[in-house]
Formats: structure tokens, sequence, C-alpha cells
């Protein structure tokens, strides 16, 4: 792809994000994908191509698509930063000309959400759950204590990135969890799976997010900001945790991450701001070392020092993340959401200047990752 | 292009701990059971397998990451499933 080819034109989240028992999924679906579109100042009739993950038929019917393009890539909450990726690649092929991408998520109320029972005959449900796991809380963790020894991590340090994140989060007028927090506030939390403190493990909550996204040719009919797309990657791993090749590094996020620089020829010092998926407070630190951010075993301190907090050199999860901001399950399309917002200039928590972004989603139990570089101008 | 052939080799039992956590949140049917380790072993052989630490009090202060564990095998509902102590004779 030559960087800035494509671009989002149309984006915007549900009208609310949090506790939404008047939503079925389906409905957060569609409310998003509406205001996207109305954000864009485009109808339905314009859309040829519907991604999400896993439900776009669904959604196409319910909103009256007829889709000539189809990505129901479904790989945990980096999807999102794939069907940005895959549409990209569509857009340039001539397969599709403006893509909706759409998640909607009854997450905390379950209303019209699938079951959540587990296939006995997955590799989950043969080598993880005859040992008790109880969802990602008990599973998404097990590397960490491998990660902190190894690399030097502190406990406050794991703390710390919560810390940091409210600090963002209490500009958001929208986020969940806005108070200012310790870490010895971190520390007093319940344990939910040592070393977890409940404030170290992200929220669980209804909301939606969609996407239009189109040919940078056609960006400037639109009433909003451009935001370009740079650079893309996706990679996978192991599907389940345990056979992580090594708990101390992501190797989903060192390939996609990688693939995303090479393809926008920019280096770490053009990134302005960064999301890193956060379903717990480890993930940003594996971000930022497997990235490239900073090296083996510096992630832990770049945070503690403020780094990453507000008028730190590297914004990171400027929304207060899936900790403090919203994560209804799939949170990555909230990462993009919030890029979005910094690149137009219209964040909660603004940081001034912002031209590139870096988002870097994960999927499943570091199964799958995505790696996305935004830009406001085009190269 | 061949799949490679899988074969079959008769672990001696013997593990170290990789990494674990400390469920307090348990899964439908191990509410006795919590607080427990749902840890990460890597076998003598050199795989790596999910599995539980019994035998043991479950604290930070007895798992230490590469102690040395051994088999043993637990009934989980109809079936038998290999979990891990800490090793005859080591520190904890």
């Amino acid at each position: 792809m030559k960087p800035g080819s494509v671009a989002i034109v149309g984006a915007a989240e549900t009208d609310a994000v949090g506790t939404l028992p008047g939503y079925s999924q389906i409905a957060l679906h569609a409310e998003a994908a509406t205001n996207a579109l109305n954000n864009a100042q485009l109808e339905l009739s314009d859309v040829d191509g519907i991604a999400g993950s896993g439900a776009s038929i669904e959604v196409a019917s319910y909103l009256g698509i007829t889709p000539t393009w189809i990505d129901t890539t479904s790989v945990g909450g980096t999807s999102f930063l794939l069907h940005v990726r895959h549409a990209a690649a569509a857009i340039i092929a001539g397969e599709a000309k403006t893509v909706l991408i759409t998640h909607g998520e009854s997450g905390r109320s379950r209303v019209g959400a699938p079951p959540r029972v587990p296939d006995p005959a997955s590799p989950s449900g043969q080598y993880e759950r005859p040992y008790g796991v109880s969802g990602p809380p008990s599973m998404f963790t097990v590397p960490v204590l491998r990660f902190m020894r190894d690399r030097g991590v502190t406990h406050e340090q794991l703390a710390s990135v919560a810390v940091a994140q409210r600090k963002w989060s209490s500009q958001v007028p929208r986020a969940r969890m806005r108070d200012l927090i310790t870490v010895a506030d971190v520390f007093a939390s319940p344990l939910i799976a040592y070393p977890f403190h409940l404030l170290e493990c992200c929220l669980v909550t209804d909301g939606g997010g969609a996407l239009v996204v189109t040919s940078a040719d056609r960006a400037a009919d639109f009433p909003t900001t451009p935001v370009y797309v740079l650079g893309t990657g996706e990679s996978a791993e192991a599907p389940i945790v345990s056979q992580m090749a090594d708990f101390t590094t992501s190797g989903a996020f060192r390939r996609s991450s990688a693939a995303a620089f090479a393809e926008a020829g920019l280096s770490h010092s053009d990134i302005d701001h960064l999301m890193v998926y956060d379903a717990f407070a480890h993930l940003p630190l594996y971000g930022l070392e497997d990235i490239g951010f900073v090296g083996q075993g510096e992630a832990g301190a770049f945070v503690e020092e403020g780094n990453t907090s507000p008028g730190g050199r590297l914004p990171m999860n400027t929304n207060g993340g899936g900790l403090s901001y919203t994560h209804t399950g799939m949170y990555g399309m909230f990462a993009i959401q919030e890029a979005v917002r910094q690149l137009r200039g219209e964040a909660a928590a603004q940081v001034e200047g912002v031209r590139t972004s870096f988002v870097q989603g994960v999927g499943g139990m570091f199964m799958a990752a995505g790696s996305l570089i935004l830009a406001n101008q085009r190269p | 292009m061949r799949l490679g052939k899988a074969h079959l080799v008769q672990a001696s039992g013997r593990a170290t701990l990789y990494s674990y956590v400390i469920s307090h949140r348990p899964a439908p049917g191990f509410e006795d059971d919590a607080p427990y380790a749902i840890a990460v072993v890597e076998l003598e052989e050199g795989p790596r397998m999910m599995t539980n630490i019994v035998g043991v009090e479950i604290t930070p202060e007895n798992l230490v990451l590469d102690m040395p564990l051994h088999v043993q095998f637990a009934a989980r509902g109809e079936q038998q499933v290999p979990v891990f102590a800490p090793a005859a004779g080591s520190a904890s």
C-alpha cells in the first residue's frame, strides 16, 4: 500500500458507553454505524463494503445494506484493526469503494449477546478449562510473573499503568472511571488473579463504534478531517496462552508492528501518540517493548516515571483505555476511535500537535495482533 | 510438502514452574479450591503446559519461578488430569 492512499472519513461511538440495558447488541452496532455515517454525511446506500467481528451479515441486513464486499475476520478484540487493513487493500484493489466497519457489544448487560459457552473440544476446552480458568482474568494474566521476573518489572510499576491511565480518564467525561488513584489504591483493591488486582483489570461495559473507510482521493469530499492510513500489520501466535513461545515478549506484537512501520516508512521518533490495547495492566508494558518504543526491561520504569502520562513524551491510552474508559469485550474499536479523535483534534484529553498515532491491538490471549499507523496529513 | 510427524515420548514427570497466577475468582466447580494456582510448567522434555499446583499452600512465597515440580494425577469429573506438586526435597 502506498502510505496515505486510504483514509478514515467517518468515525463515531454509540451515543453512550457503559451500562446500557436498553440496547441489544445489534442496536449498538446500528447506532454506531448510523453515527459514523452521519459523521461522514453519507447514506446507507453509499456503503458497498461491510466488516465486523463475525456479525456483519446480520448488521447489513438490519441496516438495509446490500454488501458486495464482506470481511468478518474474528480474531478477538484486535479484529477491527485487521478490518481497516483489509478494507485498505480492497479499496486500493478496486474491490470496494466505501467500507463500513462496525462494533457493538452488550458485554455487561448481555442483551441479545450470544451465550458464553466454552467448546469442550477447543484447545482451551481441552487444555485450559480442566484447570479452573475463569475467563481472561485467569488466562491473559498467566505470563506476567515470568515477564516481571525476567524483565525486572516491579509490582509498583505494573500498578503504575493503571495510575497513569486514570490521569488521562480524569479528563474524559465519557470515561467510566475518572477518580485519580495511587499505587496504594491499586494494591488495596481486591485480588482477582495474583498479581492482578481489580484496578489492573479492564472494565466490562456495553457500547459500540464504527468507522467509514474510503480512498484518500475522495477524502476531501467529506466534512471531517481525513485520517490517513499510513501503515498496517497483522500477525498471530498460539491459540492458547500456554503455548506462547516466550512469556516475556509477544511475537505477534513484534511482527504486526514491524510491518506497520515498514509500510509507513516511519520510525518510532515519528510517532506522536500511542494506543496499546489494555485488557490488563501488563499489555501496555509488552506493547511498549515489543513495538520498540523502549528496550527490553525498560517499559515498567518508562510508565512509572510518567512518560506516558499527561505531559509525558509518549502520550499513551489517552481515553483512559480499557482499564478506565470502557471495555465491551472487544476493545480494539475504541482504541482506533481515540486515535482518530486525537488526530482530528477533538479528543476530550487532547494532546497538542498530534500528527501521527500508532494503534496496537491484541486478540484472544496474546493470540492475534494488529497494528495501524494513522496520520492527519497525507504524506 | 508433508506435515511433520508427531511422536509419543515417555515423559519423566519432572518439570519446573514457568509462570502462574493465583485465581481468587473460581470457575464453576472450583469454588472450594480458591485461591488456587493456574500455572504453566515446563516439562523436563521441553514442552510447556497449563496445570494446577498442588501439595503446597498456594501463596506467592511458596510458588517461586523455576522451582522443581513433579507430576501427580487429579480427578476432574471423569478425567484424570496431570497436576504438579513441589518435587521432594525442594526448598518449599
